[in-house]
């Protein structure tokens, strides 16, 4: 048992810490919450993967560089420690990426994978429908062969980084008549595609966070389906497993965690025993989170795909940031409700923005419920209902 | 990182658990908390030869040269068995800070008796009026007359003092004020224990010091020990989490099982999405404390600075065996709350342990320090 980095893995870190650094002092960008899904910044992408830190753990012959998930860890944490605008990149990273590994052909492999990992190719998610939510295998959307092609139409909702995404990852039906889990097929589309359409949709912080998608009689060449036919939703179950892996849950609003302790250690506000019981109490069930995270890196790195241990980090996760957002607004006091353009606002309005944002954190990649299902009948082996 | 036990220290859990599972089994333990002693000497003998009081002591003085991480999972896994008896007193308040702050002679005159399981040890530090432990508080005196200290106080708390040999007294050195640790003599005339009664059926004493004399050779270290004592309180509380971490898991899995168990409206209860819920929220909470826990111990074991890790996880443990009891207690319906049910054992000491040195609140001050606040 080792709860340590070693001296390469610490260096790596600095390494990582000064790029950002660099990045912050030249101006390039602001730390902000939420900037690895809603900080679309193609040239930071660049420069990242410039340095080989996308696809950190894939084959070099993919454009990888093979490292550990522990290096992984470690990026990915200080990227969201710095807020940096990661969202261009960080769906093909953390998940489409590993599943066209895991299930794609050589061909896709070879297609795509470098490219993800050069900042070149971003994808968005194609999953959730309107009438498929937490059920997600009961989605709609059809995928039909005809010849060389499958042609797809259906609707998809929910899609982050739609707008700049080249490619979706879309789940479609390609067997109506088999079992509701057994006849989904995952696709590679190219959202430039005759067909695909999108209406953008506001989130309750105001961000245009997520895009409904339209796809018409979509035409899709056989090589872009991954993995085998009608294997879909287990591809997806694997999929969402990585989904749910990352310090994204714990750290995504990290800036403001930093900033509401340092605006209390300045105003004095710290000398009030009910703030600092908040703020340690905060302290303790973060240290929690991070630890059920680096938990699910542990199992990666054993060789394991984690599977209730991500769903029960991602739970507990997205709980704790809810309640960060409501301490942060609770210290704040009347000026939490200043919004990001007011006169006055403390923290860059950072609070009000969390605590609207943080409302979808325990709703996207597994509700809440859902997960705890998860940990129940896989985690525990209770029975199912 | 590598959060794995290594094979070696999966062999001393299997070997640990298997050896409780035979020697502490309910009635053991009710028998036990009925005692006067509160110990099996028996059994006692058995450890010893299992190497177990030694086993994070260095081999000169008998000891099995294992690290403080390997005390954790022996400390868990008596956790899990409620083992009573003076194991965390002669090792955790007594043998490791005699290794860390006496001097070589000390340390060859208590250590090998302790290893050997001849000499039960303890530590003499709250005083009356005191919620918690507070070492800085301390009011105890040992006033100086001839060649030693005369000590005069009233110490609480004192766990397995009624057994035990020695006790590292806490106190203040007169005029000088500065806090010391002394061997003292436990069952010297001058020495007063009564039992207390209490929640989790462990035996915690009333010490009473009344004129004990002591010479300066029974100084451990010199005085001016105040940060050593918040270093022993400190392991003291990540070794009670070990013992926790043991308790919880327990109850986690006699829950889970429970809930398969136990039919209503046809079905196992555990298939009903509340109770999986529940389930769940204690599964989080256990395995937050295991790795706060194990976190702590490890920096311990590596001998870094984890003041921050060791309130984190203290603070933690406090809150989440709270709701992990409720939630046990809940899921198993009345038949927890009986004397029938194994549950009360787990949850009785779970909130001993959760005031044993410090509480969540104590050590949520503790990382606000930390944090700079």
């Amino acid at each position: 048992m080792d709860f340590g980095f070693t001296e390469d893995q610490e260096r790596f870190r600095q390494e990582v810490r000064s790029f950002l650094e660099d990045e912050i002092r030249r101006g390039e960008w602001e730390p902000a919450c939420d900037a690895w899904i809603q900080g679309f910044d193609p040239e930071f992408t660049k420069r990242v993967a410039q340095r080989g830190w996308i696809g950190l753990t894939w084959p070099p012959e993919y454009g990888g560089q093979g490292r550990s998930h522990v290096d992984r860890l470690i990026l990915t944490e200080e990227m969201l420690r710095y807020g940096a605008p990661a969202a261009c990149h960080w769906f093909g990273d953390r998940q489409v990426g590993g599943a066209i590994l895991s299930f794609g052909s050589e061909e896709l492999k070879k297609e795509f994978l470098p490219r993800i990992a050069g900042g070149e190719a971003y994808f968005g998610l194609g999953m959730s429908e309107p009438g498929a939510g937490s059920d997600l295998a009961s989605l709609q959307t059809r995928a039909v062969e005809d010849g060389d092609y499958y042609v797809i139409n259906g609707q998809k909702t929910w899609t982050s980084c739609a707008y700049f995404a080249h490619y979706i990852d879309v789940y479609a039906r390609t067997d109506p008549e088999a079992p509701k889990h057994r006849g989904i097929s995952e696709f590679i589309v190219d959202a430039g595609s005759t067909g695909v359409s999108r209406i953008p949709m506001t989130d309750i912080t105001g961000t245009e966070a997520w895009s409904d998608l339209f796809f018409d009689n979509v035409r899709v060449h056989k090589k872009y389906l991954i993995g085998e036919k009608n294997r879909g939703f287990y591809q997806v179950l694997h999929q969402l497993d990585y989904e749910r892996s990352g310090m994204e849950r714990i750290m995504g609003n990290y800036p403001l965690f930093e900033a509401i302790v340092q605006y209390c250690r300045e105003s004095k506000l710290s000398r009030d025993p009910v703030i600092r019981s908040k703020l340690a109490r905060l302290q303790v069930e973060f240290e929690v989170g991070r630890l059920l995270g680096y938990r699910v890196t542990s199992v990666m790195e054993e060789g394991r795909t984690p599977n209730w241990e991500s769903a029960m980090s991602k739970a507990y996760s997205t709980e704790f940031e809810k309640r960060l957002a409501n301490v942060a607004m609770e210290i704040l006091g009347l000026y939490g409700q200043l919004m990001p353009e007011s006169r006055l606002v403390p923290l860059r309005g950072m609070a009000p923005h969390s605590y609207l944002g943080s409302k979808g954190y325990s709703l996207q990649a597994g509700t809440t419920e859902i997960l705890k299902n998860i940990v129940a009948l896989r985690g525990l082996g209770l029975p199912g209902s | 990182m590598k959060l794995k036990l290594s094979e070696e220290q999966e062999m001393l859990r299997i070997a640990a658990r298997d050896f409780l599972a035979d020697k502490c089994p309910r009635a053991f333990i009710k028998q036990m908390e009925e005692s006067e002693t509160g110990y099996s000497r028996e059994m006692w003998q058995e450890m010893v030869e299992l190497g177990w009081m030694g086993l994070a002591f260095p081999e000169k003085y008998g000891g099995g040269d294992m690290g403080f991480l390997d005390l954790a999972l022996l400390l868990e896994e008596m956790g899990r068995a409620c083992l009573p008896g003076p194991f965390f007193s002669t090792v955790v308040l007594g043998g490791l800070p005699i290794l860390d702050m006496g001097s070589e002679e000390q340390k060859e005159r208590y250590l090998p008796a302790a290893i050997r399981g001849e000499k039960i040890f303890s530590l003499a530090l709250t005083e009356p009026g005191h919620r918690n432990h507070e070492p800085a508080a301390i009011t105890t005196e040992a006033t100086p007359e001839g060649d030693g200290y005369i000590i005069n106080g009233t110490k609480l708390f004192v766990p397995d003092a009624h057994i035990a040999d020695y006790l590292l007294c806490v106190a203040r050195t007169k005029p000088a004020d500065e806090v010391a640790v002394f061997m003292v003599n436990a069952r010297g005339p001058q020495i007063d224990c009564r039992l207390l009664t209490t929640l989790g059926g462990d035996k915690q004493c009333e010490v009473v010091l009344d004129g004990v004399s002591v010479s300066k050779a029974d100084l451990l270290g010199r005085p001016g020990q105040l940060a050593a004592v918040q270093r022993i309180v400190e392991r003291a509380a990540v070794a009670k989490c070990c013992e926790m971490v043991g308790n919880i898991q327990r109850v986690l899995e006699m829950t889970v099982s429970y809930a398969k168990e136990r039919k209503q409206f046809d079905r196992p209860i555990g298939s009903f999405q509340a109770i999986q819920h529940y389930c769940v929220d204690m599964a989080t909470d256990v395995d937050g404390a295991r790795l706060s826990t194990y976190r702590a111990a490890w920096m311990l074991s590596k001998g870094l600075p984890c003041t921050g890790e060791v309130a984190t996880a203290k603070a933690w443990m406090g809150e989440a065996s709270q709701r992990i009891m409720d939630l046990a207690h809940q899921i198993h319906g009345a038949i927890g709350v009986t004397m029938e049910h194994d549950l009360h054992f787990y949850s009785r000491r779970a909130k001993a342990a959760e005031l044993a040195y410090g509480d969540a609140d104590v050590y949520r001050e503790m990382v606000a320090q930390e944090m700079g606040l």
